[in-house]
């Protein structure tokens, strides 16, 4: 091998990886899974969930931006840890209105699948109940920002992967929220359904017209497994 | 849109070159022209500096003193900070109200003047005060609001309103502002004689390397909160690899209660010219800018002013002081209405066009920073301290304050005292002989570091202003035997819900929890559990927010969780009937209780 390789560990167990590799890539290759929400495979890391918390060295910092260095003891499943995680998705359910018993995205969505890896039954925070608009403008994608948890990732699709910048957040605070280029309509803009930013809502926010249930509720990627177990099973 | 204003904002997208880089100076130039950057503005800007629609209403939207609304042609911002309401804001809130005939966040139906409110101005030792347009109106009272809108009514140029003249260079023609300067205390760093021009003298005869090594020994450390050693952030700035390098001074000043920088840019402006000035030959950048928060550009002319005698005076542009090959500019960045931009990558976003997000670290400032160069940003005082430490030597430095942390600090002092304003104290200052100084010796607690740092009770009062115990960017707010706490504390919770960029889970959501529940606390509803709650939820916004923003905004909360838990204790009972305080079951039951024509029998009034 000829790429230089760094050791370091989660929760004591060795993990090895390639300099300037960040946690959660060599967790990934290593068949350890963190969770996540804002992070994709294929897009930039930026970090905005949070979800991924872990502790390097006695510090919080974010797993997906986090380069991995030699000798560093890092805590993944600790109490801890697990309990800011618990907050945070919390804190994802309660900002939006997220009525899962009929969403689409039921049992594929990763906001859900996290919640129930970390044995969240109901939020403990109270519901903010957002008013929160649709947009049904496009011929083939649909927009319910009641789901939206403010991820990024279809900003990034659209800008890194398509070229194009159909999404943006706007305003701040609280108040953000994802705009498209446009007046106002997602219509009017250039996105077709073959663009990755089509593809990469964790939750039903961005969905593609038509196709909802085309697998049904109980078979769907989630219903099966738990979310990270493909990467677990790597290990 | 007429073809006249069409071409108005092509012109201003064009005197910037059409750089989306100065995205900031055209859709503040486009907000001063129109009074709003709508919709059809934002294409044509688009447009002209090849960037998305979508990305124009991003940054437009993001700061406060930009929108997309028409607003008045003349604004009236009311700084509603704490210390502003401890000094009546209100009242002259409700004057203005009632003299224009509109509620905040109206526009008077002649479209000509807005009412809003805006957090801390940096003027908390002149409360209650506002902002008219750029004019800065300080020390309100019910009758001068009076007389301002009538005024205004009348000419709506607000620079022609006659609001009183300040002092020092407040009288100054290109500043012309009722601003007062308020120094108390004159210290030996900051605000005390000193040889201009020395500093960058002794530095240019020195190597850069030389320059950083004099600042590290000194122990010079960051002056704007964070306490991070200068010469390290120089030294690493320096050898990060770049074609190009900047220095940034950090004129942010949001911090509530901070008021410094507003008197050192107005009256040592030469300190911190040269210190930025000394900063690019030591770590050998080319280009400096100054990032002059919003609320005071009324300063921006004078300042400009001064850069261009520097200028004329051979100490910046081409071979500085006829050093050959040493070439330093500085140009002024202004804000527009954001807390989280004075966080150093968040104005560093700012200063690129974008929207005031920080940014991911790693790659740090020293590493990566404005336009991907390694960028040093630092505080205005801690550039005006690098330039008498080059004037004085380092040893000199290390003979003032305490040990570890050396030197001067500028203290912005406010809020229940008699004599408010700029105190320079030598590290290492008892809180209590600050507070005999500013005549609040019966004082009932102290927010050291403004709302991101701690409220301390009087049994800590013996405790030392210094980096290894109360560091502090320099906001100290007092608070009176009668202020109600709690109250403070629920308006700085509201400021850091207004201010937080929205950019990650924690701080976006967290603190609006927070400060609900902290609410539902002050109704009566609260119980004895609440205050866990508030303390785990608040740690868990603190651990895994992004910034400094998120990891110090539950601090009014936890500081006042631990130093004044009676004032929690008091209010939080145990529910009698098992139920929780905040549902009222009679209301719950009332639309059943209609539909059924009759009344609960179990749930009785
Ligand atoms: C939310 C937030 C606001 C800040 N505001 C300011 C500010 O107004 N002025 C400032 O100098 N530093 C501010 N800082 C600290 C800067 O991030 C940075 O540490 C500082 O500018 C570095 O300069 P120094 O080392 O000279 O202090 C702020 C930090 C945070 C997290
Ligand atoms: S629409 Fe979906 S992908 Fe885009 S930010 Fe919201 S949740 Fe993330
Ligand atoms: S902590 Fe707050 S201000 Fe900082 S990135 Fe997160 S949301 Fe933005
Ligand atoms: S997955 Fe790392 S912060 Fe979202």
């Amino acid at each position: 091998m000829s790429e230089k390789m760094i050791t370091f560990k989660i929760d004591g167990v060795e993990i090895k990886a390639k300099v300037g590799q960040t946690i959660m890539q060599a967790a990934d290759e290593a068949g350890v899974y963190i969770p996540r929400l804002c992070y994709l495979k294929d897009l930039t890391p930026h970090g905005s969930c949070r979800v991924c918390t872990v502790k390097v060295n006695g510090r919080c910092q974010t797993a997906c931006t986090e380069p991995a260095v030699d000798g560093a003891e890092v805590e993944n499943k600790t109490e801890e840890i697990e309990g800011i995680r618990r907050d945070i998705v919390d804190m994802l359910f309660v900002e939006g209105n997220h009525f899962c018993m009929f969403c689409e995205k039921s049992g594929n969505c990763e906001l859900q699948a996290e919640a129930y890896r970390l044995s969240i039954c109901a939020p403990k925070f109270p519901y903010l109940f957002p008013a929160r608009d649709l947009d049904g403008t496009h011929p083939d994608i649909f927009i319910d920002r009641n789901r939206c948890i403010l991820c990024g990732r279809c900003v990034n699709a659209s800008r890194d992967v398509d070229g194009k910048t159909v999404f943006e957040f706007v305003g701040r605070g609280s108040e953000k929220k994802v705009a498209v280029n446009a007046d106002a309509n997602l219509g009017d803009t250039n996105m077709a359904i073959t663009d990755k930013a089509a593809d990469v809502c964790p939750v039903g926010a961005i969905i593609k017209k038509r196709v909802g249930f085309a697998v049904p509720v109980g078979k769907r990627i989630y219903d099966e497994k738990p979310i990270g177990s493909d990467i677990e099973a790597k290990s | 849109m007429s073809d006249s204003l069409q071409q108005k904002i092509q012109e201003i997208c064009q005197s910037s070159n059409n750089d989306r880089v100065r995205m900031m100076d055209i859709v503040q130039g486009v907000q001063k022209e129109l009074g709003c950057v709508s919709s059809e503005a934002m294409s044509i800007i688009a447009k002209a500096t090849k960037s998305h629609h979508v990305e124009v209403e991003s940054v437009v939207s993001f700061y406060s003193f930009l929108s997309k609304e028409q607003k008045g042609k003349t604004v009236i911002r009311l700084c509603n900070d704490t210390v502003d309401r401890m000094k009546g804001c209100e009242k002259v809130a409700e004057a203005l109200s009632s003299e224009l005939g509109i509620g905040f966040s109206e526009t008077t139906a002649d479209g000509k003047i807005t009412l809003e409110y805006t957090p801390c101005i940096g003027m908390c030792d002149q409360a209650p005060a506002a902002l008219i347009n750029d004019v800065v109106a300080p020390s309100l009272t019910v009758e001068k609001v009076k007389e301002i809108v009538q005024n205004l009514k009348k000419d709506a140029d607000p620079s022609k309103l006659s609001l009183g003249i300040g002092d020092g260079n407040n009288v100054d023609s290109l500043v012309r502002s009722a601003v007062k300067n308020n120094i108390l205390k004159t210290g030996d760093v900051i605000f005390t004689d000193n040889e201009s021009g020395k500093g960058l003298e002794n530095a240019l005869a020195l190597k850069p390397e030389e320059v950083v090594e004099a600042v590290k020994v000194s122990k010079l450390r960051g002056r704007g909160g964070a306490g991070f050693p200068t010469g390290l952030k120089w030294q690493f700035t320096r050898s990060a690899e770049g074609k190009e390098k900047f220095v940034i001074c950090n004129a942010d000043e949001g911090e509530p209660g901070t008021f410094k920088d507003r008197v050192l840019l107005t009256e040592k402006f030469d300190l911190l010219f040269e210190g930025m000035t000394i900063a690019g030959y030591a770590i050998g950048a080319a280009t400096g800018i100054l990032y002059l928060r919003g609320e005071y550009v009324y300063l921006k002319k004078f300042l400009e002013a001064k850069l261009q005698e520097r200028r004329d005076q051979g100490l910046l542009g081409d071979s500085i002081k006829g050093k050959d090959g040493f070439n330093f500019d500085i140009r002024i960045q202004s804000g527009s209405g954001a807390y989280i931009c004075g966080e150093e990558s968040a104005l560093i976003s700012s200063c690129e066009g974008l929207r005031g997000d920080p940014k991911t670290r790693p790659p740090f400032p020293a590493q990566k920073g404005y336009l991907a160069s390694p960028t040093s940003v630092n505080n205005v005082e801690t550039l005006c301290s690098a330039t008498r430490i080059l004037e004085k030597g380092s040893d000199w430095f290390l003979s003032i304050g305490s040990r570890e942390s050396s030197g001067t600090k500028v203290l912005s002092i406010s809020g229940y005292c008699k004599n408010p304003g700029i105190y320079e104290v030598p590290f290492g200052t008892k809180v209590f002989d600050l507070l005999k100084e500013v005549g609040a010796e019966d004082a009932k607690a102290v927010l050291v570091a403004g709302p991101s740092g701690q409220f301390i009770a009087p049994n800590e009062f013996s405790r030392v202003i210094c980096f290894s115990d109360l560091g502090t960017g320099g906001a100290i707010i007092v608070f009176g035997p009668k202020c109600d706490l709690l109250k403070a504390v629920h308006e700085y919770m509201e400021f850091f819900v207004e201010e937080s960029c929205g950019y990650c889970t924690p701080c976006r959501v967290g603190n609006v929890l927070l400060k609900k529940k902290l609410e539902e606390i002050m109704e009566g509803n609260g119980q004895p559990a609440d205050l866990d709650y508030l303390q785990s939820l608040g740690e868990s916004v603190k651990k895994s927010s992004r910034c400094g923003l998120g990891q110090t905004s539950p601090n009014p909360i936890l500081t006042t969780l631990k130093n004044f838990k009676p004032l929690y204790e008091a209010l939080v009972k145990v529910s009698e009937d098992g139920m929780q305080p905040t549902f009222d079951i009679r209301a719950a039951l009332g639309d059943a209780e209609q539909a059924a024509e009759r009344k609960s029998v179990l749930y009785t009034d």
